[in-house]
């Protein structure tokens, strides 16, 4: 050491406390073991008292509640970007309910008007059909009417012109004509 | 050439501005100060100014500060439960006070604050005041069943009220020379082995064992910031139950 320590060397008249074991370097500390030198003691003191007072200070006014602000804010907003995402999902769920309730309302009503369509549509069919049928049945009916009216009318020409052709046929082998009363009973018996 | 070995030089408190003295006293502006006022620099800087964002997501010298609050608060909770909040700055004061000043210890040529028995046994004459004044304010003289287990043969208490006592008494003490002793015994542990080294180097032959007692210092040095972070965290620890014992006193 190029000047003497103040601190490490005592002041004159002060008592020299030299260490046994280190006396065999005087030149590097002359004293005792720095540790254990009391001559510091006051100052060390006070000085930690004053940087240990100031960090104390500013630890309990400010770097504490700062930091503990931080954390709680923190743990806040997460608590409350949670519940806000429960209740998005609640939403969510309760939208997708909806969507699947009105979705089901709407295939019913389509079923239903589908199935209402169906019937009208059938029960028009159905008439119409019925409608048809009951003018082709009269129809049918006239005609067969008609049929047996020229029927009947042709089998009374029928008789005509067999009684005449009877009656001619007989007039020509005879050389007379038949009276009309056996005329009559024979187209009669020929005719059943 | 002769190389001599000095582990205490590093020890020496140096003046830096000398303000006289009082009777014995020394007193001066020393390199301890220096390093006791840059710590709590380096404190500020990390849980004050890192945090002056108040980010939500925080940076990184934000979120130690936030990784050191959380530990000292589990701390104190653990050993003191709901009624040690009011601790937590003391606590956590002298947490980050030791472990700063012991790791700046760890600094190549730097002052080891903590390797003086005064400062730390004025920090732990601290911690025991506390205990003693906040035990005896709340509690008043209930404080001193501290010192009497309950539940014991009146005889007995004859010889357990003084090992209580001697018992408490020691606690600033060993509060006090633990972390002096680790922090002093470590770094002269340091200093010789990286001393070997020289020696060996310098010793013909014989400097090809050098590489051993370097490795040696290398292991010691990983030890040494161990011990840096465990005694600041040992120190906090005891402080917190300690002051257990001021909140609730008896056994």
């Amino acid at each position: 050491m190029a000047q003497p320590n103040p601190l490490t060397t005592p002041p004159p008249g002060a008592d020299t406390k030299v260490v046994p074991g280190h006396v065999e370097h005087p030149e590097a500390h002359s004293g005792a073991f720095p540790p254990f030198e009391t001559s510091g003691f006051l100052a060390q003191i006070i000085w930690l008292a004053l940087a240990f007072g100031l960090l104390y200070y500013l630890m309990d006014k400010v770097a504490l509640p700062r930091i503990r602000g931080i954390l709680h804010d923190r743990a806040e907003r997460l608590r409350g970007d949670l519940d806000k995402a429960q209740a998005m999902k609640a939403e969510a769920d309760a939208a997708g309910v909806a969507y699947e309730t009105s979705l089901r309302d709407a295939q019913n009503k389509a079923r239903d008007i589908a199935q209402a369509t169906r019937n009208e549509l059938a029960a028009e069919a159905e008439g119409k059909r019925k409608a048809l049928e009951a003018e082709l049945n009269t129809k049918l009916a006239a005609s067969e009417a008609t049929i047996r009216s020229r029927t009947e009318a042709a089998m009374g020409n029928v008789r005509g012109i067999a009684g005449e052709t009877a009656s001619a046929i007989v007039e020509r082998l005879t050389g007379q004509a038949p009276d009309q009363a056996s005329l009559n009973r024979a187209l009669d018996a020929t005719a059943h | 050439m002769a190389v001599t070995i000095d582990p205490i030089h590093q020890f020496e408190l140096k003046s830096l501005v000398p303000l006289g003295h009082i009777g014995h006293q020394q007193l001066a502006f020393t390199q301890s100060a220096l390093y006791m006022f840059a710590a709590v620099g380096v404190i500020a800087l990390i849980t004050i100014v890192a945090t002056s964002s108040r980010a939500v997501v925080p940076g990184r010298i934000q979120s130690l500060a936030e990784i050191f609050y959380e530990f000292i608060d589990d701390t104190v909770h653990q050993a003191t439960g709901d009624q040690g909040k009011k601790f937590m700055p003391l606590v956590f004061s002298l947490f980050m006070f030791v472990l700063v000043l012991n790791l700046f210890g760890m600094i190549p040529y730097a002052f080891a604050v903590t390797s003086h028995l005064i400062i730390t046994f004025g920090l732990a004459a601290l911690v025991i005041s506390v205990v003693v004044g906040y035990g005896v304010y709340k509690h008043g003289t209930h404080f001193f069943g501290l010192f009497v287990p309950s539940g014991v043969p009146k005889p007995l208490l004859a010889i357990l009220v003084p090992i209580e006592v001697i018992s408490f008494i020691s606690r600033p003490i060993s509060l006090s020379v633990r972390l002096f002793a680790n922090m002093l015994a470590g770094h002269i542990a340091m200093k010789i082995f990286a001393f070997f080294v020289v020696q060996l180097l310098l010793a013909g032959a014989w400097s090809v064992l050098s590489p051993l007692p370097l490795f040696l210092t290398i292991a010691l040095t990983a030890l040494e910031f161990l011990v840096a972070a465990l005694q600041a965290y040992v120190f906090a620890t005891l402080t917190a139950i300690y002051l257990n014992d001021a909140l609730h006193p008896g056994h």
